[in-house]
């Protein structure tokens, strides 16, 4: 039998690898949901209300049943009985409302894009020829849209709750003993100090993963098998069967490739049980795959907040309470984790800084728009905003630098761990250090002096540097917090290593990844623990009878939390493949040391190999008495803590103060993630996130009509950044080690995106605060910039008009015919 | 129904087609081409492009009679006996994909985009790749990538790279 060689090499832990996962994704040879062919297997397509809000009178599926291909149209009184239902796994408090949430409606569509039938026809095209063949008589109903109408309960987007209200969820210093009075702090600072009132808007997002959701089951065999393009198949397994009553064991869920989620497919959908009820029903495989028009309607959206905030502080700029008001959007439903998304943000609006008191209220409501829920950051980016645009302007009031005013308040490297006045705990940090060398690689100074020259000459282009020193909390979750948040799960981690006996080692995660590279991070740090090559481990993951336990990927918790169970569960197989290398070496298992995949005895040559126990134990000709032979082991790791990256964002927009058009100079920002498995991966995950951070701050927002039609319901409309859109970044780390973790390691997928929209937006409000602009709305979009400046200068909006456009003569239209004279109205979002 | 013929990554097929059916539904679902992907359904985000005789074309956007008669080139047909295109080595060495899913047709515009101009700049390989969304890597490792290429000489059509090699275009990184 054949024995690989063991390594002898450097660590893995800290190498730039190249990802295992590429060669299939480069040469076409992907597993998507979509690809996959099952003998006898149909096609759905979903037939969706294009009301807001509607009671449903009627359905004629006569035409569409008789529609060539057509093998069943289902409607939800079909399966009204079996269906399942789409589940909120966190009420945020004890009497949160939370409506049913059906698959395929009854009879109430609360949002657009809600499934009100089925078609089951032997192509997709088929499918969807008769799904346009399908009648559906609706009532429409007023439809409530807006969060802050919402809270007035005067349209209900449910009549039957009787109120648009779901939870309001309050964290308050005082009361929790983990800091003082915020109304005695703001009174203070009312009669002498500074006090800093805003409100910002979180504006709708859409997670836009660029792989649309897709599902085949197959019910046929004794266990029913889903495919599914999701972040957690595990959870959606266990919701199956809570829901639906199939017994948890009849339910194999498999995550095959999944092309991206960033949060947006944390989360079972309506789509998923339809086509489960569907080919439950037919008795066939079926297959859902949605175009990205259906995507962009009915997978959940993020964000969606009005943020009100009182910041107070002393006349020197130490800053002493935050107050934080948040109404929150939740869309039509409360989604898997929607309703804990603004709770998720509660302990970060604080940040990095030293105040004596804070309060923290959200109330959710319900409204008829598309569900909100996790998008890439979930509450921390909503609050890292708040707390990083009111910095910057305090720094204004006060009258000194922004790095300055954040140097004086944040928590110095010597006060670690440091309990915040949220009553979290950050056990590791240095601000110092990273903001010190992002000024250094951003040029400060030489900026700084470059903007002072604009704005001494008046240049039309105004240059605006915008500063962003992000923490956050990641890494869910330690469960007796999650348990005491009311949340339906745990937050543990689960690992399996078997040792096979050609000498090649099988790593099991219950995380389930979706393009960040677990394969090739987990391998680094099994070669490391095992002492085996990278190339020999093969890491499997994503489907519930593959890697059994699992909790899944989002959060930032795969690494933190996954890695480590990892970590512990290579150290069982070693403990193990101690006592049987004892054996074969005829030594005392004290007198071995294990080291690069080794074991040998202490002062001597002596030695055999943890592959050879592998082998050793798979023969089982010679084992110690008693050893039950294998070495393989499980480890489920569950934290104390969450983990704490920071860092210190720099950016430079050069703003045109006559177009109000941005363009990006130039993006720095210095991360601390703890220790780094893979810079590689790090910095692209990095990469990434900045971009849909600054996405946020400059173009992205889902926008919907009075009727509560999506407008923004296709790629033409909902802008995504293309390459032409950006820059290059510069990117680097300074790390200081987790100590919730043997690793060292802190979460990195969110944090780009957590830090880089408050740093664009405050590069774009320096560049004009001598304008007198204090607050550009998100997304900066140039119409908006350019409102900003004329809304803050002398000259009224309405005067600007004429004199803006010199070049055209008064009453003339500023395009060929065929010009209607609106053209203008419509530009920008 | 209607006949055509058409060479797809060196193989000549004859198929009998709809004639409303998009050339990426005749690749995946005809020839179980399915490295070729769709990823919106208004031709904005490119993952379905492929080359038509040598030209990068949005598979969504070309109808399968349209091909009749021409020469495809997916993202399966770019490796020679084993060996990856440059373009493809490229993004593997500069960790230009995450999720993988925009990667086929975003490296079968980075090569036609090189075919253009085997020497771009930075901003040139910008707007080159601006019909191509990718959500997962700020496109910052993906310009790397194409300039990392262009260094390699990966400018000649669909097959492997052996044009003499010329500078890196752009900025520095």
């Amino acid at each position: 039998m054949t024995v690989t060689e063991e390594r002898t090499g450097t660590p893995e832990i800290g190498n730039r690898r190249l990802r295992k996962e590429d060669q299939r994704l480069i040469t076409g040879r992907t597993r998507w949901t979509d690809n996959i062919i099952l003998p006898g297997m149909l096609h759905a397509a979903m037939v969706r209300s294009p009301h807001a809000h509607a009671m449903v009178t009627g359905i004629d599926t006569e035409a569409a049943r008789k529609a060539p291909g057509v093998v069943a149209v289902v409607t939800g009184a079909d399966v009204k009985d079996g269906q399942g239902a789409v589940a909120n796994a966190w009420p945020i408090t004890a009497d949160q409302k939370a409506p049913a949430h059906l698959p395929i409606v009854l009879d109430h569509v609360a949002c657009a894009g809600e499934i009100v039938a089925v078609v089951v026809a032997r192509t997709a095209a088929q499918a969807r020829d008769a799904a346009e063949l399908v009648d559906v008589d609706y009532d429409e109903l007023p439809a409530v849209l807006d969060a802050k109408e919402a809270v007035d309960d005067a349209v209900l987007a449910h009549p039957d709750l009787g109120t648009n209200k779901s939870a309001l969820w309050r964290l308050d210093s005082a009361d929790q003993g983990s800091g003082g009075d915020v109304d005695e702090e703001i009174d203070k600072a009312r009669a002498e100090g500074i006090v800093i009132e805003r409100e910002i808007r979180q504006q709708r997002l859409i997670p836009s993963f660029m792989e649309p959701r897709s599902t085949v089951v197959d019910p046929t065999g004794e266990q029913i098998t889903v495919w599914t393009s999701t972040q957690v198949p595990h959870i959606l397994r266990f919701l199956i069967a809570a829901t639906t009553g199939i017994p948890e064991s009849k339910v194999r869920v498999i995550a095959p490739d999944v092309g991206g989620g960033f949060g947006g497919k944390l989360q079972t959908t309506a789509e998923e049980f339809a086509t489960l009820a569907v080919a439950r029903l037919v008795g066939k495989p079926v297959k859902y795959t949605e175009t990205r028009s259906e995507s962009l309607v009915s997978g959940h959206h993020g964000r969606d907040q009005y943020q009100k905030l009182t910041l107070a502080a002393t006349k020197d700029g130490t800053v002493t309470a935050l107050k934080v008001d948040l109404i929150a959007n939740l869309g039509a439903y409360v989604g898997l984790v929607g309703g804990g998304v603004p709770v998720l943000g509660a302990w970060m609006y604080n940040a990095i800084y030293k105040f004596r008191a804070y309060r923290f209220t959200v109330q959710t409501v319900l409204t008829n728009t598309t569900w909100v829920d996790a998008y890439r950051g979930a509450g921390r980016p909503e609050a890292t905003f708040a707390i990083e645009r009111l910095m910057d302007d305090l720094a204004a009031e006060v009258g000194v630098d922004p790095l300055q005013i954040r140097e004086q308040n944040w928590i110095r490297n010597d006060e670690f761990p440091f309990t915040s006045v949220a009553g979290m705990t950050y056990d590791s940090g240095n601000y110092e250090v990273a903001t010190a060398r992002a000024v250094e690689l951003f040029d400060y100074e030489g900026l700084r002096r470059e903007q002072s020259e604009r704005r001494e000459r008046k240049d039309p282009v105004q240059l605006g540097i915008g500063v962003s020193t992000f923490t956050e909390m990641c890494g869910l979750a330690p469960s007796r917090v999650l348990g005491a948040l009311n949340y339906g799960a745990g937050g543990w981690e689960h690992a399996s290593v078997r040792m096979l006996a050609t000498g090649k080692v099988e790593v099991i995660t219950g995380t389930s990844p979706h393009g960040q590279g677990h394969e090739t991070a987990w391998s680094q740090i099994a070669a490391d623990r095992l002492g085996v090559p990278f190339e020999d481990i093969e890491v499997l993951h994503g489907d519930t009878q593959i890697a059994p336990r699992g909790l899944d990927t989002y959060g930032s918790r795969s690494l933190v939390v996954g890695g480590e169970a990892v970590v512990r569960a290579a150290d069982k197989v070693v403990e193990k493949a101690k006592v049987v290398a004892a054996h074969l070496l005829e030594a005392s298992a004290d007198d071995l040391e294990f080291s690069n995949g080794r074991f040998t005895v202490r002062g001597t040559d002596n030695g055999i190999g943890i592959t050879e126990i592998a082998t050793a134990q798979f023969t089982s000709h010679n084992l110690p008495a008693g050893f039950e032979p294998g070495i393989d082991a499980d480890a489920t790791f569950d934290p104390d803590d969450f983990s704490f990256p920071h860092g210190t964002h720099l950016c430079a927009v050069e703003v045109d103060t006559e177009t109000g058009q941005t363009t990006m100079r130039k993006y720095v920002c210095v991360d601390d993630v703890g220790q780094i498995i893979n810079p590689l991966i790090v910095e692209g995950q990095v990469h990434g996130g900045l971009l849909q951070g600054i996405a946020q701050a400059l173009w992205e927002e889902a926008v919907f009509d009075d009727q509560g039609t999506l407008v923004t319901g296709s790629f033409v409309d909902y802008t995504l950044p293309t390459a032409a859109d950006t820059i290059s970044f510069v990117t680097e780390n300074t790390t200081s080690p987790s100590t919730t973790n043997t690793l060292g390691t802190k979460g990195v997928g969110e944090a780009g995106s957590i830090a880089s929209t408050p740093a664009v937006v405050n590069a774009v409000v320096d560049a004009l605060r001598p304008l007198g602009v204090t607050d550009v709305q998100m997304p900066c979009t140039p119409k908006r910039v350019w409102k900003a400046i004329q809304s803050a200068g002398s000259v009224s909006d309405a005067a600007t008009i004429d004199s803006a456009q010199p070049h055209f003569d008064p009453g003339a239209p500023n395009q060929d015919a065929p010009d209607t004279g609106t053209s203008t109205n419509g530009a920008g979002q | 129904m209607t006949r055509i013929s058409v060479t797809v990554d060196g193989v000549d097929y004859s198929d009998e087609v709809e004639p409303r059916t998009l050339l990426v539904h005749y690749l995946r679902e005809q020839l179980g081409k399915t490295g070729t992907v769709v990823g919106c359904d208004t031709s904005n985000c490119g993952a379905c492009t492929v080359h038509l005789d040598g030209r990068s074309v949005k598979s969504c956007n070309v109808l399968a009679v349209q091909a009749d008669g021409h020469d495809v080139t997916t993202i399966e047909g770019l490796a020679t006996n084993g060996e990856l295109h440059p373009m493809q080595q490229a993004f593997h060495e500069c960790h230009a994909l995450q999720c993988g899913y925009c990667t086929p047709g975003m490296i079968m515009q980075a090569i036609d985009v090189l075919n253009d101009n085997p020497n771009p700049s930075e901003q040139e390989i910008r707007v080159g790749l601006e019909g191509n969304l990718c959500r997962c890597t700020g496109y910052h490792n993906i310009v790397k990538a194409v300039q990392q290429a262009a260094g390699a000489g990966a400018a000649t059509g669909s097959s492997a790279g052996t044009t003499s090699g010329s500078t890196l275009g752009g900025e520095p990184v």
